[in-house]
Protein backbone atom coordinates (compact mmCIF):
# COMPACT_ATOMS: atom_id res chain seq x y z
CA UNK A 1 0.00 0.00 0.00
CA UNK A 2 1.33 3.71 -1.01
CA UNK A 3 1.99 5.79 1.92
CA UNK A 4 2.78 9.20 1.71
CA UNK A 5 4.09 11.93 4.75
CA UNK A 6 1.31 13.67 6.19
CA UNK A 7 3.50 16.96 7.51
CA UNK A 8 5.02 17.33 4.22
CA UNK A 9 1.26 17.20 3.11
CA UNK A 10 0.84 19.73 5.26
CA UNK A 11 3.71 21.77 4.19
CA UNK A 12 2.74 21.74 0.63
CA UNK A 13 -0.55 22.04 1.01
CA UNK A 14 -0.32 25.49 3.14
CA UNK A 15 2.21 26.88 0.53
CA UNK A 16 -0.28 25.78 -2.42
CA UNK A 17 -3.31 27.64 -0.50
CA UNK A 18 -0.80 30.83 0.72
CA UNK A 19 -0.38 31.36 -3.44
CA UNK A 20 -4.25 33.14 -4.01
CA UNK A 21 -4.59 33.80 -0.21
CA UNK A 22 -2.09 36.46 1.01
CA UNK A 23 -3.45 36.35 4.08
CA UNK A 24 -2.29 33.02 5.83
CA UNK A 25 0.58 33.52 7.43
CA UNK A 26 2.35 30.51 9.62
CA UNK A 27 4.66 30.84 12.99
CA UNK A 28 7.08 28.62 13.71
CA UNK A 29 8.70 27.91 16.93
CA UNK A 30 12.37 26.29 15.70
CA UNK A 31 10.82 22.84 14.43
CA UNK A 32 10.20 24.50 11.05
CA UNK A 33 11.98 21.09 9.41
CA UNK A 34 10.12 18.57 11.31
CA UNK A 35 6.82 20.13 11.31
CA UNK A 36 7.28 21.30 7.48
CA UNK A 37 6.59 24.60 7.51
CA UNK A 38 9.54 25.13 6.27
CA UNK A 39 8.53 24.63 2.89
CA UNK A 40 6.15 27.89 3.71
CA UNK A 41 8.95 29.91 4.76
CA UNK A 42 10.91 29.51 1.14
CA UNK A 43 7.80 30.22 -0.40
CA UNK A 44 6.52 33.08 1.19
CA UNK A 45 9.60 34.43 3.66
CA UNK A 46 7.68 37.88 4.14
CA UNK A 47 4.58 35.95 5.92
CA UNK A 48 6.76 33.32 7.95
CA UNK A 49 7.52 34.56 11.23
CA UNK A 50 10.23 31.93 13.42
CA UNK A 51 9.28 32.68 16.54
CA UNK A 52 12.46 30.49 18.12
CA UNK A 53 11.91 28.82 21.22
CA UNK A 54 9.29 30.25 23.04
CA UNK A 55 5.56 28.93 22.05
CA UNK A 56 3.47 31.23 24.44
CA UNK A 57 4.38 34.28 22.80
CA UNK A 58 4.18 32.40 19.32
CA UNK A 59 0.24 31.72 20.01
CA UNK A 60 -0.60 35.08 21.80
CA UNK A 61 1.52 36.87 18.81
CA UNK A 62 -0.50 35.07 16.41
CA UNK A 63 -3.93 35.97 17.67
CA UNK A 64 -2.58 39.89 17.49
CA UNK A 65 -2.07 38.56 13.85
CA UNK A 66 -5.57 37.43 13.18
CA UNK A 67 -6.90 40.94 14.97
CA UNK A 68 -5.33 42.24 11.86
CA UNK A 69 -7.56 39.39 9.48
CA UNK A 70 -4.66 37.53 8.85
CA UNK A 71 -5.16 33.77 8.76
CA UNK A 72 -1.78 32.20 11.35
CA UNK A 73 -0.81 28.81 11.58
CA UNK A 74 0.93 28.15 14.33
CA UNK A 75 3.50 25.19 14.10
CA UNK A 76 5.44 22.85 16.71
CA UNK A 77 4.97 19.54 18.01
CA UNK A 78 1.74 18.31 19.39
CA UNK A 79 2.98 18.31 22.92
CA UNK A 80 4.28 21.64 22.76
CA UNK A 81 1.60 23.47 20.20
CA UNK A 82 -1.65 22.10 22.75
CA UNK A 83 0.37 22.09 26.29
CA UNK A 84 2.91 24.47 26.36
CA UNK A 85 0.30 27.38 25.45
CA UNK A 86 -2.72 26.21 26.58
CA UNK A 87 -3.08 29.29 28.54
CA UNK A 88 -2.91 31.06 25.47
CA UNK A 89 -4.83 28.90 23.51
CA UNK A 90 -7.58 29.49 25.36
CA UNK A 91 -7.72 32.63 26.76
CA UNK A 92 -7.42 35.04 23.87
CA UNK A 93 -7.79 33.20 21.23
CA UNK A 94 -10.39 31.02 22.08
CA UNK A 95 -12.52 32.73 24.09
CA UNK A 96 -12.90 35.59 21.58
CA UNK A 97 -12.66 33.03 18.80
CA UNK A 98 -9.92 34.49 16.68
CA UNK A 99 -9.19 32.69 13.54
CA UNK A 100 -5.75 30.76 14.80
CA UNK A 101 -4.53 27.78 13.29
CA UNK A 102 -2.78 25.28 15.51
CA UNK A 103 -0.56 22.43 13.94
CA UNK A 104 0.37 19.94 16.86
CA UNK A 105 2.57 18.08 14.41
CA UNK A 106 5.01 14.33 15.74
CA UNK A 107 1.46 13.92 17.31
CA UNK A 108 0.75 10.76 19.42
CA UNK A 109 3.99 8.29 19.58
CA UNK A 110 4.72 8.97 16.25
CA UNK A 111 7.65 10.66 17.45
CA UNK A 112 9.08 7.58 18.82
CA UNK A 113 12.67 8.04 19.89
CA UNK A 114 12.36 11.36 21.61
CA UNK A 115 10.09 9.52 24.41
CA UNK A 116 7.41 10.43 26.76
CA UNK A 117 7.84 14.24 27.23
CA UNK A 118 7.96 15.03 23.13
CA UNK A 119 4.85 12.49 22.79
CA UNK A 120 1.34 13.60 22.92
CA UNK A 121 -0.89 11.16 24.54
CA UNK A 122 -3.66 13.71 25.72
CA UNK A 123 -3.71 16.77 23.10
CA UNK A 124 -7.18 15.96 21.65
CA UNK A 125 -8.65 15.85 25.48
CA UNK A 126 -6.88 19.08 25.76
CA UNK A 127 -8.50 20.74 22.93
CA UNK A 128 -11.29 19.21 22.64
CA UNK A 129 -11.96 20.51 26.31
CA UNK A 130 -12.21 24.44 24.89
CA UNK A 131 -15.35 25.46 23.90
CA UNK A 132 -15.22 26.21 20.09
CA UNK A 133 -12.39 24.80 18.85
CA UNK A 134 -12.52 22.27 16.21
CA UNK A 135 -10.15 19.20 16.42
CA UNK A 136 -8.76 17.30 13.21
CA UNK A 137 -7.14 13.97 13.27
CA UNK A 138 -6.11 12.93 9.18
CA UNK A 139 -5.63 9.57 8.54
CA UNK A 140 -3.38 10.70 5.72
CA UNK A 141 -1.77 12.61 3.18
CA UNK A 142 -4.77 13.25 0.79
CA UNK A 143 -6.72 14.15 3.91
CA UNK A 144 -4.99 16.17 5.05
CA UNK A 145 -4.47 18.47 2.22
CA UNK A 146 -8.12 18.35 1.71
CA UNK A 147 -7.70 19.85 6.03
CA UNK A 148 -5.80 22.44 5.72
CA UNK A 149 -7.90 24.23 3.00
CA UNK A 150 -11.12 23.44 5.38
CA UNK A 151 -9.34 24.68 8.16
CA UNK A 152 -8.54 27.99 5.30
CA UNK A 153 -11.75 27.88 4.64
CA UNK A 154 -13.39 27.89 7.96
CA UNK A 155 -13.41 30.40 10.22
CA UNK A 156 -12.31 29.83 13.66
CA UNK A 157 -9.87 28.68 16.32
CA UNK A 158 -8.73 24.82 15.03
CA UNK A 159 -6.14 22.30 16.14
CA UNK A 160 -4.98 19.89 13.45
CA UNK A 161 -2.70 16.68 14.91
CA UNK A 162 -0.31 15.72 12.65
CA UNK A 163 1.40 12.27 12.41
CA UNK A 164 5.14 12.54 12.13
CA UNK A 165 5.16 9.15 9.95
CA UNK A 166 4.20 7.96 6.88
CA UNK A 167 1.05 6.68 6.86
CA UNK A 168 -0.82 4.37 3.98
CA UNK A 169 -2.72 6.34 1.77
CA UNK A 170 -6.87 5.15 2.56
CA UNK A 171 -8.62 8.06 0.76
CA UNK A 172 -9.49 9.18 -2.31
CA UNK A 173 -8.44 12.30 -3.38
CA UNK A 174 -11.35 13.45 -5.68
CA UNK A 175 -14.21 13.25 -3.11
CA UNK A 176 -14.45 16.53 -1.04
CA UNK A 177 -13.88 16.74 2.86
CA UNK A 178 -16.16 18.57 5.24
CA UNK A 179 -15.08 19.28 8.77
CA UNK A 180 -17.42 17.29 11.23
CA UNK A 181 -18.40 14.59 8.58
CA UNK A 182 -17.99 11.26 9.63
CA UNK A 183 -15.99 8.81 7.00
CA UNK A 184 -17.06 5.42 6.16
CA UNK A 185 -14.02 3.66 5.44
CA UNK A 186 -15.61 -0.14 5.10
CA UNK A 187 -19.49 -0.83 5.44
CA UNK A 188 -20.08 -3.54 7.97
CA UNK A 189 -23.42 -4.99 9.55
CA UNK A 190 -22.14 -6.37 13.18
CA UNK A 191 -19.84 -4.17 14.21
CA UNK A 192 -18.59 -0.17 14.46
CA UNK A 193 -15.46 0.58 14.79
CA UNK A 194 -14.84 4.57 15.11
CA UNK A 195 -10.85 5.22 14.53
CA UNK A 196 -9.46 7.82 13.51
CA UNK A 197 -5.05 8.77 12.60
CA UNK A 198 -2.96 5.43 12.14
CA UNK A 199 -5.50 3.18 14.02
CA UNK A 200 -8.02 3.51 10.94
CA UNK A 201 -5.55 1.27 8.60
CA UNK A 202 -6.00 -1.09 11.77
CA UNK A 203 -9.02 -1.14 12.03
CA UNK A 204 -9.33 -2.37 8.60
CA UNK A 205 -7.15 -4.88 9.42
CA UNK A 206 -9.35 -6.04 11.93
CA UNK A 207 -12.27 -5.69 10.24
CA UNK A 208 -10.35 -7.98 7.32
CA UNK A 209 -9.45 -10.13 9.60
CA UNK A 210 -12.84 -10.54 11.44
CA UNK A 211 -14.56 -11.06 7.91
CA UNK A 212 -13.26 -14.32 7.53
CA UNK A 213 -14.50 -15.30 10.45
CA UNK A 214 -18.27 -13.88 9.38
CA UNK A 215 -18.12 -10.82 11.55
CA UNK A 216 -18.70 -8.06 9.81
CA UNK A 217 -17.03 -4.90 10.96
CA UNK A 218 -18.23 -0.88 10.07
CA UNK A 219 -14.91 1.20 9.68
CA UNK A 220 -15.77 5.05 10.57
CA UNK A 221 -13.49 7.53 10.21
CA UNK A 222 -13.60 10.12 12.64
CA UNK A 223 -11.72 12.68 11.08
CA UNK A 224 -13.29 15.38 13.09
CA UNK A 225 -13.47 15.02 16.76
CA UNK A 226 -15.04 18.25 17.20
CA UNK A 227 -17.67 19.14 16.03
CA UNK A 228 -18.82 15.55 16.07
CA UNK A 229 -21.89 14.79 13.84
CA UNK A 230 -24.25 13.23 17.35
CA UNK A 231 -26.69 12.21 14.90
CA UNK A 232 -24.27 10.12 12.51
CA UNK A 233 -22.20 8.40 15.61
CA UNK A 234 -26.11 7.29 16.51
CA UNK A 235 -27.17 6.55 13.26
CA UNK A 236 -23.17 4.18 12.50
CA UNK A 237 -23.85 2.44 15.92
CA UNK A 238 -27.92 1.47 15.52
CA UNK A 239 -28.34 -1.73 15.91
CA UNK A 240 -24.65 -3.03 16.07
CA UNK A 241 -23.63 -5.77 18.42
CA UNK A 242 -20.75 -3.80 19.56
CA UNK A 243 -19.03 -0.58 19.58
CA UNK A 244 -15.33 -0.14 19.80
CA UNK A 245 -13.08 3.09 19.52
CA UNK A 246 -9.78 3.24 18.51
CA UNK A 247 -7.15 6.15 18.37
CA UNK A 248 -3.21 6.86 19.11
CA UNK A 249 -3.90 8.52 22.45
CA UNK A 250 -5.33 7.95 26.23
CA UNK A 251 -8.70 6.30 27.04
CA UNK A 252 -9.47 9.70 28.62
CA UNK A 253 -10.47 12.28 26.99
CA UNK A 254 -10.22 11.72 22.94
CA UNK A 255 -12.39 10.00 20.58
CA UNK A 256 -13.24 6.79 22.97
CA UNK A 257 -14.68 9.23 25.42
CA UNK A 258 -16.36 11.69 22.57
CA UNK A 259 -18.01 8.91 21.07
CA UNK A 260 -19.37 7.81 24.61
CA UNK A 261 -20.97 11.28 24.90
CA UNK A 262 -22.30 10.98 21.22
CA UNK A 263 -24.29 7.32 22.28
CA UNK A 264 -24.93 8.17 26.10
CA UNK A 265 -28.37 7.98 25.86
CA UNK A 266 -28.56 4.97 23.49
CA UNK A 267 -29.57 1.40 24.74
CA UNK A 268 -27.47 -0.06 22.14
CA UNK A 269 -24.37 -2.32 21.76
CA UNK A 270 -21.59 -2.04 24.80
CA UNK A 271 -18.57 0.37 23.71
CA UNK A 272 -15.28 -0.52 24.40
CA UNK A 273 -11.73 1.54 23.98
CA UNK A 274 -8.39 0.99 22.14
CA UNK A 275 -6.01 3.49 23.42
CA UNK A 276 -3.25 4.52 25.64
CA UNK A 277 -4.61 3.33 29.31
CA UNK A 278 -4.04 6.56 31.14
CA UNK A 279 0.17 6.42 31.04
CA UNK A 280 2.53 8.24 29.13
CA UNK A 281 4.86 7.19 26.40
CA UNK A 282 8.16 5.93 26.35
CA UNK A 283 11.23 5.84 23.62
CA UNK A 284 11.69 2.95 21.19
CA UNK A 285 13.58 2.04 18.35
CA UNK A 286 10.61 2.03 15.94
CA UNK A 287 7.05 3.30 15.52
CA UNK A 288 5.69 0.01 15.15
CA UNK A 289 6.92 -1.41 18.17
CA UNK A 290 5.92 1.31 20.24
CA UNK A 291 2.26 1.06 18.59
CA UNK A 292 2.48 -2.85 19.94
CA UNK A 293 3.74 -2.24 23.34
CA UNK A 294 0.57 0.27 24.13
CA UNK A 295 -1.62 -2.42 22.57
CA UNK A 296 -2.66 -0.09 19.62
CA UNK A 297 -2.75 -2.66 16.92
CA UNK A 298 -5.45 -4.50 14.81
CA UNK A 299 -5.11 -7.88 17.01
CA UNK A 300 -6.39 -5.20 20.01
CA UNK A 301 -8.99 -4.30 18.07
CA UNK A 302 -10.40 -8.08 16.91
CA UNK A 303 -9.57 -8.72 20.64
CA UNK A 304 -11.92 -6.00 22.22
CA UNK A 305 -14.55 -7.09 19.70
CA UNK A 306 -14.65 -10.70 20.42
CA UNK A 307 -14.81 -9.50 24.05
CA UNK A 308 -17.78 -7.67 23.49
CA UNK A 309 -19.67 -10.55 20.96
CA UNK A 310 -19.02 -12.62 23.65
CA UNK B 1 4.16 71.84 21.83
CA UNK B 2 0.91 71.20 22.71
CA UNK B 3 -1.16 74.07 23.98
CA UNK B 4 -2.18 74.05 27.60
CA UNK B 5 -5.73 73.99 27.22
CA UNK B 6 -5.22 70.36 25.41
CA UNK B 7 -3.21 68.90 27.88
CA UNK B 8 -6.14 70.51 30.42
CA UNK B 9 -8.77 69.20 28.62
CA UNK B 10 -6.90 65.77 29.03
CA UNK B 11 -6.31 66.14 32.50
CA UNK B 12 -10.01 66.39 32.79
CA UNK B 13 -10.98 63.22 30.93
CA UNK B 14 -8.69 61.53 33.04
CA UNK B 15 -10.15 63.29 36.23
CA UNK B 16 -13.77 62.11 35.04
CA UNK B 17 -12.69 58.64 34.15
CA UNK B 18 -12.09 58.36 37.71
CA UNK B 19 -15.19 59.54 39.17
CA UNK B 20 -16.66 57.28 36.93
CA UNK B 21 -14.97 54.24 37.96
CA UNK B 22 -15.93 55.64 41.84
CA UNK B 23 -19.58 56.26 40.88
CA UNK B 24 -20.54 53.67 38.32
CA UNK B 25 -17.92 51.08 37.46
CA UNK B 26 -17.29 50.27 40.97
CA UNK B 27 -20.17 51.97 43.38
CA UNK B 28 -20.83 51.59 47.46
CA UNK B 29 -20.48 48.59 48.85
CA UNK B 30 -18.75 46.45 45.39
CA UNK B 31 -15.61 45.40 44.59
CA UNK B 32 -13.10 46.50 41.73
CA UNK B 33 -9.90 47.01 40.46
CA UNK B 34 -9.30 50.67 41.40
CA UNK B 35 -5.43 51.07 41.96
CA UNK B 36 -4.26 49.95 38.86
CA UNK B 37 -7.17 51.29 36.92
CA UNK B 38 -6.63 55.28 38.41
CA UNK B 39 -2.46 54.70 38.14
CA UNK B 40 -3.08 54.29 34.20
CA UNK B 41 -5.90 56.89 34.02
CA UNK B 42 -3.86 59.54 32.86
CA UNK B 43 -2.19 57.17 30.37
CA UNK B 44 -5.38 55.90 28.76
CA UNK B 45 -6.82 59.50 28.74
CA UNK B 46 -3.72 60.86 26.65
CA UNK B 47 -4.28 58.30 23.92
CA UNK B 48 -7.89 57.95 23.26
CA UNK B 49 -8.40 61.87 23.37
CA UNK B 50 -5.79 62.92 21.84
CA UNK B 51 -2.58 60.48 20.62
CA UNK B 52 -4.93 57.65 19.03
CA UNK B 53 -6.53 57.88 15.24
CA UNK B 54 -9.95 55.82 15.99
CA UNK B 55 -13.47 56.17 15.78
CA UNK B 56 -15.77 55.32 17.90
CA UNK B 57 -18.77 55.08 15.35
CA UNK B 58 -16.75 52.90 13.57
CA UNK B 59 -14.98 50.95 16.15
CA UNK B 60 -13.64 48.54 13.68
CA UNK B 61 -12.23 50.37 11.09
CA UNK B 62 -8.93 49.16 9.50
CA UNK B 63 -7.51 52.06 9.73
CA UNK B 64 -7.25 53.01 13.41
CA UNK B 65 -4.79 53.16 16.06
CA UNK B 66 -5.22 49.82 18.72
CA UNK B 67 -5.04 50.34 22.11
CA UNK B 68 -4.90 47.09 24.25
CA UNK B 69 -4.37 46.56 28.47
CA UNK B 70 -1.95 43.74 29.18
CA UNK B 71 -2.73 44.08 32.25
CA UNK B 72 -6.51 43.49 31.45
CA UNK B 73 -7.74 43.75 35.48
CA UNK B 74 -7.29 47.70 34.68
CA UNK B 75 -10.35 47.26 32.35
CA UNK B 76 -12.45 49.41 34.59
CA UNK B 77 -10.17 52.91 33.12
CA UNK B 78 -10.40 51.62 29.81
CA UNK B 79 -14.36 51.20 30.04
CA UNK B 80 -14.38 54.92 31.55
CA UNK B 81 -12.36 56.21 28.40
CA UNK B 82 -14.31 54.51 25.82
CA UNK B 83 -17.93 55.30 27.11
CA UNK B 84 -16.48 59.34 27.46
CA UNK B 85 -15.39 58.56 23.37
CA UNK B 86 -18.97 57.59 22.68
CA UNK B 87 -18.07 53.81 21.76
CA UNK B 88 -21.83 52.91 23.72
CA UNK B 89 -23.83 54.86 26.28
CA UNK B 90 -22.35 55.66 29.75
CA UNK B 91 -25.50 53.85 31.21
CA UNK B 92 -23.46 50.50 30.40
CA UNK B 93 -21.03 51.53 32.81
CA UNK B 94 -22.94 50.28 35.97
CA UNK B 95 -24.37 47.05 34.53
CA UNK B 96 -20.59 46.09 34.64
CA UNK B 97 -19.76 42.98 35.88
CA UNK B 98 -23.46 41.56 36.07
CA UNK B 99 -25.15 38.48 34.12
CA UNK B 100 -25.80 39.82 30.37
CA UNK B 101 -23.83 43.38 30.34
CA UNK B 102 -21.65 44.07 27.85
CA UNK B 103 -19.15 45.24 30.17
CA UNK B 104 -17.31 42.18 31.64
CA UNK B 105 -14.83 41.88 34.71
CA UNK B 106 -11.75 41.54 31.80
CA UNK B 107 -11.75 43.08 28.56
CA UNK B 108 -13.78 41.09 26.31
CA UNK B 109 -13.73 42.33 22.31
CA UNK B 110 -16.87 39.90 21.43
CA UNK B 111 -19.30 41.41 24.18
CA UNK B 112 -17.73 45.50 23.99
CA UNK B 113 -17.06 47.67 21.17
CA UNK B 114 -13.78 49.16 21.12
CA UNK B 115 -12.17 46.47 23.02
CA UNK B 116 -9.33 44.91 20.59
CA UNK B 117 -8.77 41.66 22.63
CA UNK B 118 -9.45 39.56 25.51
CA UNK B 119 -6.85 40.37 27.94
CA UNK B 120 -6.87 39.22 31.69
CA UNK B 121 -4.47 36.15 31.94
CA UNK B 122 -1.29 38.12 32.79
CA UNK B 123 1.65 38.32 30.40
CA UNK B 124 0.59 37.85 26.86
CA UNK B 125 -1.11 41.21 25.92
CA UNK B 126 2.36 42.53 24.42
CA UNK B 127 2.56 38.94 22.44
CA UNK B 128 -0.93 40.48 20.89
CA UNK B 129 0.42 43.86 20.25
CA UNK B 130 3.47 42.63 18.48
CA UNK B 131 1.18 40.11 16.41
CA UNK B 132 -1.12 43.26 15.53
CA UNK B 133 2.07 45.35 14.90
CA UNK B 134 3.10 42.33 12.51
CA UNK B 135 -0.05 42.26 10.82
CA UNK B 136 -0.63 46.16 9.87
CA UNK B 137 3.04 46.61 8.90
CA UNK B 138 2.38 43.60 6.38
CA UNK B 139 -1.02 46.01 5.08
CA UNK B 140 1.80 48.61 5.10
CA UNK B 141 -0.77 50.24 7.83
CA UNK B 142 0.61 53.86 9.08
CA UNK B 143 -0.95 52.90 12.06
CA UNK B 144 0.23 52.03 15.56
CA UNK B 145 -0.30 49.55 18.51
CA UNK B 146 -0.21 50.54 21.58
CA UNK B 147 -0.26 48.45 25.13
CA UNK B 148 -0.16 48.93 28.43
CA UNK B 149 1.86 46.59 30.85
CA UNK B 150 1.57 46.11 34.28
CA UNK B 151 5.03 46.33 35.93
CA UNK B 152 4.03 43.52 38.57
CA UNK B 153 3.32 41.74 34.92
CA UNK B 154 6.78 41.89 34.21
CA UNK B 155 7.00 39.16 36.48
CA UNK B 156 5.20 37.00 33.55
CA UNK B 157 7.91 35.33 31.53
CA UNK B 158 6.10 35.68 28.12
CA UNK B 159 6.44 39.45 28.61
CA UNK B 160 9.95 39.29 28.16
CA UNK B 161 9.68 36.32 25.18
CA UNK B 162 7.54 39.22 23.63
CA UNK B 163 10.40 41.78 24.18
CA UNK B 164 12.93 39.39 22.15
CA UNK B 165 10.37 38.71 20.06
CA UNK B 166 9.63 42.69 18.93
CA UNK B 167 13.57 43.64 19.11
CA UNK B 168 14.22 40.96 16.88
CA UNK B 169 11.13 41.32 13.85
CA UNK B 170 12.37 45.18 14.21
CA UNK B 171 8.84 46.21 15.25
CA UNK B 172 8.57 49.72 15.42
CA UNK B 173 5.39 50.29 15.26
CA UNK B 174 4.13 49.39 18.62
CA UNK B 175 4.51 51.70 21.75
CA UNK B 176 4.09 49.50 25.26
CA UNK B 177 4.09 51.44 28.34
CA UNK B 178 4.60 49.62 31.65
CA UNK B 179 2.53 51.19 34.33
CA UNK B 180 4.91 51.03 36.98
CA UNK B 181 2.87 51.50 40.23
CA UNK B 182 5.36 50.05 41.83
CA UNK B 183 2.30 47.78 43.97
CA UNK B 184 1.08 43.93 42.81
CA UNK B 185 -2.18 42.65 44.41
CA UNK B 186 -0.10 41.54 47.47
CA UNK B 187 1.81 44.23 48.21
CA UNK B 188 4.97 45.73 47.05
CA UNK B 189 6.78 44.26 44.01
CA UNK B 190 10.34 45.03 45.46
CA UNK B 191 9.14 42.43 47.80
CA UNK B 192 8.60 39.88 45.81
CA UNK B 193 10.33 39.39 42.34
CA UNK B 194 12.19 42.68 42.32
CA UNK B 195 13.14 43.74 38.32
CA UNK B 196 14.84 47.09 39.37
CA UNK B 197 16.37 48.47 37.45
CA UNK B 198 13.21 48.38 34.80
CA UNK B 199 14.88 50.82 32.10
CA UNK B 200 18.34 48.47 31.76
CA UNK B 201 16.57 45.28 31.21
CA UNK B 202 14.15 46.30 28.50
CA UNK B 203 17.19 48.44 26.84
CA UNK B 204 19.37 44.99 27.02
CA UNK B 205 16.34 43.05 25.04
CA UNK B 206 16.67 45.90 22.46
CA UNK B 207 14.29 47.99 23.40
CA UNK B 208 14.46 52.42 23.10
CA UNK B 209 13.21 52.84 26.70
CA UNK B 210 11.97 55.94 27.66
CA UNK B 211 11.04 56.85 31.20
CA UNK B 212 8.27 59.56 32.55
CA UNK B 213 5.75 60.93 35.30
CA UNK B 214 3.09 58.66 34.23
CA UNK B 215 0.38 61.31 35.79
CA UNK B 216 1.95 64.14 33.70
CA UNK B 217 0.27 64.40 30.24
CA UNK B 218 2.54 66.49 28.90
CA UNK B 219 5.16 64.36 29.61
CA UNK B 220 3.55 61.44 27.62
CA UNK B 221 2.13 63.27 25.27
CA UNK B 222 6.16 64.33 24.25
CA UNK B 223 7.03 60.88 25.06
CA UNK B 224 4.41 59.46 22.46
CA UNK B 225 6.22 61.88 19.89
CA UNK B 226 9.44 60.70 20.78
CA UNK B 227 8.66 56.52 20.04
CA UNK B 228 6.79 57.52 16.47
CA UNK B 229 10.23 58.90 15.65
CA UNK B 230 12.30 55.73 16.56
CA UNK B 231 12.92 53.68 13.31
CA UNK B 232 13.77 49.82 13.59
CA UNK B 233 13.12 48.82 16.97
CA UNK B 234 10.30 48.99 19.48
CA UNK B 235 9.40 51.56 22.07
CA UNK B 236 8.92 51.39 25.96
CA UNK B 237 7.37 54.28 28.13
CA UNK B 238 8.64 53.14 31.37
CA UNK B 239 5.40 55.70 33.54
CA UNK B 240 5.97 56.31 36.66
CA UNK B 241 2.47 56.21 38.21
CA UNK B 242 0.93 56.12 41.75
CA UNK B 243 -1.59 52.75 42.28
CA UNK B 244 -4.90 54.89 43.58
CA UNK B 245 -3.78 57.91 41.62
CA UNK B 246 -5.86 60.71 43.29
CA UNK B 247 -7.93 59.16 45.68
CA UNK B 248 -6.43 59.83 48.72
CA UNK B 249 -7.07 56.19 50.83
CA UNK B 250 -6.14 54.14 47.95
CA UNK B 251 -2.95 56.06 46.53
CA UNK B 252 0.30 53.51 47.34
CA UNK B 253 -2.11 51.28 49.06
CA UNK B 254 -1.92 47.23 47.52
CA UNK B 255 -5.65 47.02 49.50
CA UNK B 256 -7.22 49.16 46.93
CA UNK B 257 -5.86 46.47 43.91
CA UNK B 258 -9.17 45.04 43.90
CA UNK B 259 -10.60 46.61 47.07
CA UNK B 260 -14.11 47.21 48.25
CA UNK B 261 -15.46 50.73 48.51
CA UNK B 262 -17.66 51.34 51.40
CA UNK B 263 -19.92 54.64 51.28
CA UNK B 264 -17.54 56.61 52.85
CA UNK B 265 -14.50 56.16 51.15
CA UNK B 266 -16.81 56.60 47.35
CA UNK B 267 -17.48 60.26 48.67
CA UNK B 268 -13.94 60.54 50.09
CA UNK B 269 -12.83 59.53 46.59
CA UNK B 270 -15.26 61.96 44.87
CA UNK B 271 -14.00 64.93 47.06
CA UNK B 272 -10.80 64.44 46.27
CA UNK B 273 -11.28 64.30 43.03
CA UNK B 274 -12.86 67.66 43.29
CA UNK B 275 -10.65 68.96 44.90
CA UNK B 276 -7.90 68.31 42.14
CA UNK B 277 -10.19 69.58 39.84
CA UNK B 278 -10.72 72.83 41.59
CA UNK B 279 -6.83 72.99 42.39
CA UNK B 280 -6.36 73.08 38.78
CA UNK B 281 -8.82 75.75 37.77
Amino acid sequence: MATKSLRTAYGEALVALGKDNKNIVALEADLGKSTMSNLFQVAYPERYFEMSIAEANMASTAAGLALTGKIPFINSFAVFSTGRCYDQLRQTISIAGLNVKICGSSAGLSDYGDGSTHQSVEDMSLMRGIPGMTVLVPVDAVETTKMVAAMVNNPGPMYIRINRNDLPILTPTDTPFEIGKLYTMKEGKDVVVFANGVMVSRALAAAEELAAEGVFVKVVNVSTIKPLDRQAVIACAKGMKAVVTAEEHSVIGGLGSAIAEALRLEKGAPIEFVGIEDVFGTSALNYDELLVHYGLTAQAITTKIKGLLK
Amino acid sequence: MVAAEVIRSIEEKALRMRELIVTDLIGEGKVGHLGGSCSSADIVATLYFHKMKHDPKNPKNPDRDRFLLSKGHAALVQYAALALAGYFPQSELKKVKSLGAMLQGHPDMTKTPGIEANTGSLGQGLSIANGMALGLRIDKSARRVYVIVGDGEQAEGQIWEAAMAAANFKIDNITAIVDCNRLQATGAIKDRFDLNPIRPKWEAFGWNAIEVDGHDVGALIGAFEVTEQVKGKPSVILANTVKGKCISFAENNAAFHNGMLTAEQCKTALCDLETIRKGRA
